[in-house]
């Protein structure tokens, strides 16, 4: 398709990139047309303002923390390739490849999905969801009708459930493990289309 | 020649074909029933395989979810009808139009089968939204319905099967939140019994059918042939549409899943129901068919059925797990539902989240709304989990024996809840119906308590103690003096009385010094039997005394049993369960429940071992310095509001418990006490006070747990109710102990204790009245109290 090659050329460091989010040229262009398409000032990076545009994102409860999350600590833009990036996370692992010990992790392993859901719950980057960041997250994913104690319960419950070393804050670990039995990879993913 | 639909269990359909030439029947009306034959044959029933499958593979649940059982049987069926109205025409007769109008009316039947499912699938959520109070005719309503939906596209001639099947399929969700717990229980449990009558008879009448040799006719061409076709041309019908499917898929179908799958064909009742209505007229050659479709049931149920398992572990397929729900995957299940959701919308897919959203959304905002009921629908469904793995778990610890506690950490429930109280009658319905209130503290249940509950559990555990060994105390007595233990009520109300009787001679004196006071009439009248329980708890102080250190070996394990006479005779509406359970040597494994709401007091655990008999009997002597101050701040915690009041009084005497009784003695107190009593004014027990007080009952207000050294013979009138005076004083005991200036002040009860509690729900406080043992030592006796006889 002729218009994608147009369209790659016009991508910086498009090599760099597919090697390592594992996307192929077409997802590349899409999402190229897709960063065009919510860019409106044409600027080359995406603000908050730009994703607050979409509206169904509003919706969302955890809306505001999938779109801080776009956004490095400090900075203020997502250029293409960290929008390329983040994204990539949710793309389906691929069984194929072999494990190579020497390459770093690929973006969209278990383990990186899992790291980039901790990161959701954990605000505030201390490594742990405290008890507080999780009643944060319930009380916005729950509707209006559970009352403020009810929430407390269910973070209590959850934390107890979790923490295995009763520190009362769930890590890393403990929030992987909670999770072992579920697929993550399903879970997690979402299949781009061409 | 046609294909013909073969479905296999849970699969896509899947194409077989059909074969063209046996040799030993005549094929001039081959095709059409040959065609209809096939199809019959080839219809695997999900139902019989079910059972094997189920736990098999997890894939095939993947499968499933997706194209739920049943749904691709009925089109099976709508072939063979196809086909047998071609048949019925004859062969001549049909023309190229009309196989297409036979392909359309395969559609045709198929959907509007489904829209009429769908149409009494929302009738029946919408009618089930107004069934509360009417509960019983729910599961009657929902087979009723199903049932509707079945007649009603036979009527038009669409595919009853399909109509029923999207019937329930569509309704699921919401008449599960709508009908009662036990209504579901019974539809569930009807439903797979009618099930299992119905796959058994129709493997009866398979096994009969076999057997009669003039139902059917053997060729050898025939079978061998349809044998090794069906299973080769459905591994070649499994791989294309997986190849097709895996365009699609996110996680695609490996080699491994398509050789279960293929495998896995197996064909049963349905099928041989089916080639059984074939019509013998019509299609001459049916006992050929019959004979066939019975051995294919045979092979494949029998032989692929038995190892397809093997077969299974040996590939190493992943199985299903059955695993426990935890509130933590639901949760984060939910959050990566709403992740990608976002996601999707950021990179602008219109993917799977995308309209599953949109679905939920519509649902939420129209659907349920109009065919939930309204206090269903407001509540959340991650609530809704937590409530059921809590109660979940409650029942599981129950079932273990165990108890169940509230954490301090535990929000009470709310007015709203607490006011279905009253109906609870044990633990398991109060958690069923509170689930939100409670929230296991599992630490706790697993037997490893901090301090605070050992604390507790400890005062508890002397509580209970003391509470039953009175009774069992005089038993012994009673055993050796009087008639043998029977009815513990009566026979505690005859010695009761009469013991009071020679006893009103001999305190009337002391009556006068007592003040009186009003109030505590009322706390008598209400003390029903419990007074009469003290008051037989008197007579054993009365014996012991004569034999002076007469040590009362009460033997421990009758604690419990007495601990649980007691509370029978005292509930009355509600029945509060005890578990007890008998923990051997320290306190500490005893766990201590005291659900928010209730007073469940737990069977006293053996008192710590100790070689005295006081001490035995009076277990909090040996800790006394342990003895919480921290009862009351947990206690009060874990109280219901209403009776906070008669728990402060508990707790307040025990704290008055709290200060060494001095020095312990070997000697029972009563005995002490009673070696005083010639000398002295009767000491005063209190503790009635406080039990009565606290609930109503005339317990034996001797939350003797208060070790005062007051002792007092019950004057005669306390039991009856006619002893106003007794009661007066008795209401002195009300004043937890703290009134006696041997003791560091507790709070002060309030002095309408009994009133404000017409509960006579605590068999706890009860007991608590029962305990004795004012340790000795001190005594300003300057009233006399109550009868409190522990």
């Amino acid at each position: 398709m002729g218009s994608t090659n147009s369209t790659l050329s016009k991508i910086p460091n498009v090599e760099e990139l597919m090697q390592e989010t594992g996307f192929t040229p077409a997802h590349i262009v899409r999402l190229y047309d897709r960063f065009e398409a919510l860019d409106k000032e044409k600027t080359g990076h995406l603000r908050p303002q730009d994703f607050g545009a979409i509206n169904r994102l509003a919706m969302n409860p955890i809306g505001d923390r999938i779109i801080g999350a776009f956004f490095s600590p400090g900075q203020e833009t997502v250029d293409f390739h960290s929008f390329v990036r983040i994204l990539a996370h949710f793309r389906p692992a691929d069984k194929k490849h072999p494990k190579d010990p020497s390459m770093p992790e690929p973006v969209n392993s278990r383990t990186s999905k899992l790291k980039f859901a901790f990161q959701l719950y954990d605000q505030d980057k201390d490594g742990k969801i405290s008890r507080a960041e999780l009643l944060q997250v319930l009380r916005s994913m729950l509707e209006m009708q559970v009352t403020e104690e009810q929430l407390e319960s269910i973070a209590d419950r959850t934390i107890q459930e979790a923490d295995l070393d009763k520190d009362d804050a769930i890590s890393f670990e403990e929030f992987r493990k909670s999770l072992e039995k579920v697929n993550i990879d399903h879970k997690m993913s979402i299949r781009f289309l061409r | 020649r046609p294909l013909i639909v073969d479905q296999g269990y849970n699969q896509p359909v899947i194409v077989d074909q059909g074969y063209n030439q046996p040799q030993a029947f005549n094929m001039d009306q081959g095709y059409n029933q040959l065609q209809a034959c096939s199809a019959a044959v080839c219809c695997a029933p999900p139902i019989s395989s079910t059972h094997l499958y189920r736990e098999c593979i997890v894939l095939w649940r993947e499968l499933q979810r997706q194209s739920p059982d049943d749904v691709m049987s009925p089109p099976l069926q709508v072939l063979y009808k196809v086909y047998m109205s071609f048949v019925e025409v004859g062969p001549e007769n049909v023309q190229t139009a009309d196989y297409f109008k036979g392909v359309a009316s395969f559609l045709i039947v198929s959907i509007g089968g489904t829209m009429v499912g769908l149409i009494f699938a929302a009738l029946l959520a919408f009618i089930t939204r107004f069934t509360k109070k009417v509960r019983i005719i729910e599961p009657l309503l929902v087979f009723l319905m199903v049932y509707l939906a079945y007649l009603t596209a036979e009527l038009f001639s669409l595919s009853a099967i399909l109509s029923m099947t999207f019937c329930g399929i569509g309704c699921n969700k919401y008449v599960e939140a709508n009908i009662s717990q036990k209504s579901r229980t019974t539809v569930k449990y009807t439903m797979k019994t009618l099930a299992s009558i119905a796959e058994t008879i129709i493997f009866i009448f398979l096994g009969i059918s076999a057997v009669d040799k003039s139902k059917w006719a053997w060729d050898t061409g025939l079978i061998s042939c349809t044998l090794i076709f069906i299973f080769v041309f459905r591994a070649l019908g499994v791989v294309m549409q997986t190849w097709v499917l895996n365009w699609f898929r996110l996680v695609p179908l490996d080699k491994i899943d398509q050789v279960v799958m293929s495998y896995g064909g197996l064909r049963g009742a349905v099928a041989f129901a089916l080639v059984v209505l074939l019509d013998a007229e019509r299609v001459p050659a049916k006992d050929y068919f019959v004979a066939t479709t019975i051995i294919v049931v045979f092979f494949t149920v029998m032989f692929q059925g038995l190892t397809i398992k093997p077969l299974v572990n040996w590939l190493k397929v992943p199985r299903a797990t059955n695993r426990k729900p935890t509130i933590n995957e639901e949760i984060h299940e939910r959050a990566f539902d709403h992740c990608l959701t976002a996601v999707e919308d950021i990179a602008g897919l219109n993917g799977y989240h995308h309209w599953r959203d949109k679905w939920e959304q519509f649902d939420k905002n129209y659907l349920s709304k109009l065919l939930l009921r309204k206090s269903v629908y407001r509540k959340s469904e991650l609530w809704e989990v937590y409530q059921k793995i809590n109660i979940r778990d409650a029942i599981s610890v129950i079932d273990q024996g165990g108890n169940v506690l509230t954490s301090a950490r535990l929000s009470l429930p709310s007015m709203a809840s607490r006011a279905s109280f009253p109906e609870v009658t044990n633990v398991t319905n109060y958690l069923r119906e509170n689930g939100s209130g409670v929230c296991l503290d599992l630490q706790v249940i697993d037997n490893v308590p901090g301090a605070k509950v050992e604390e507790e559990s400890e005062t508890h555990h002397f509580l209970a103690g003391n509470l039953y060994k009175p009774r069992r105390r005089y038993q012994s007595h009673y055993s050796r003096h009087f008639m043998t233990v029977g009815d513990h009520e009566r026979q505690d109300r005859e010695i009761f009385q009469r013991n009071m009787k020679s006893r009103m001679e001999t305190f009337k004196t002391t009556r006068h010094k007592r003040h009186s006071h009003k109030k505590d009439r009322s706390q008598k009248k209400r003390r029903g039997s419990d007074v009469k329980e003290q008051d037989l708890n008197d007579k054993p102080r009365r014996n012991v005394s004569w034999q002076d250190k007469d040590p009362v070996v009460v033997p421990v394990e009758s604690e419990d049993e007495k601990g649980e006479h007691l509370e029978p005779e005292k509930e009355e509406d509600v029945g509060i369960t005890f578990v007890a359970r008998k923990v051997p040597d320290t306190p500490k494994e005893r766990p201590k429940s005291v659900p928010a709401g209730l007073e469940v007091c737990q069977s006293p655990s053996v008192a710590p071992p100790s070689p005295t008999c006081s001490e035995r009997n009076l277990p909090w002597k040996g800790g006394i310095g342990t003895l919480p101050v921290c009862v009351s701040m947990e206690a009060t915690k874990i109280i219901p509001i209403d009776l906070q009041q008669a728990w402060n009084q508990s707790i307040s005497s025990l704290e008055s418990l709290a200060s060494p009784p001095g020095p312990v003695e070997p000697l029972h107190p009563r005995v002490s006490a009673l070696s005083r009593l010639g000398g002295q004014r009767p000491v005063s027990y209190s503790g009635s006070g406080v039990s009565g007080s606290g609930f109503g009952s005339r317990g034996a207000g001797s939350i003797v747990a208060q070790g005062i050294a007051r002792f007092e013979f019950p004057p005669g009138g306390e039991e009856k109710d006619e002893e106003e005076g007794a009661l007066s004083d008795q209401e002195q005991e009300l004043q937890p102990l703290m009134s006696s200036s041997v003791r560091p002040p507790g709070p002060p009860p309030p002095p309408p204790l009994a009133q404000g509690l017409g509960r006579r729900r605590n068999p706890c406080v009860y007991l608590r009245s029962l305990v004795t043992a004012p340790p000795p030592g001190s005594e300003p006796l300057a009233r006399s109290r109550g009868p409190t006889q522990l």
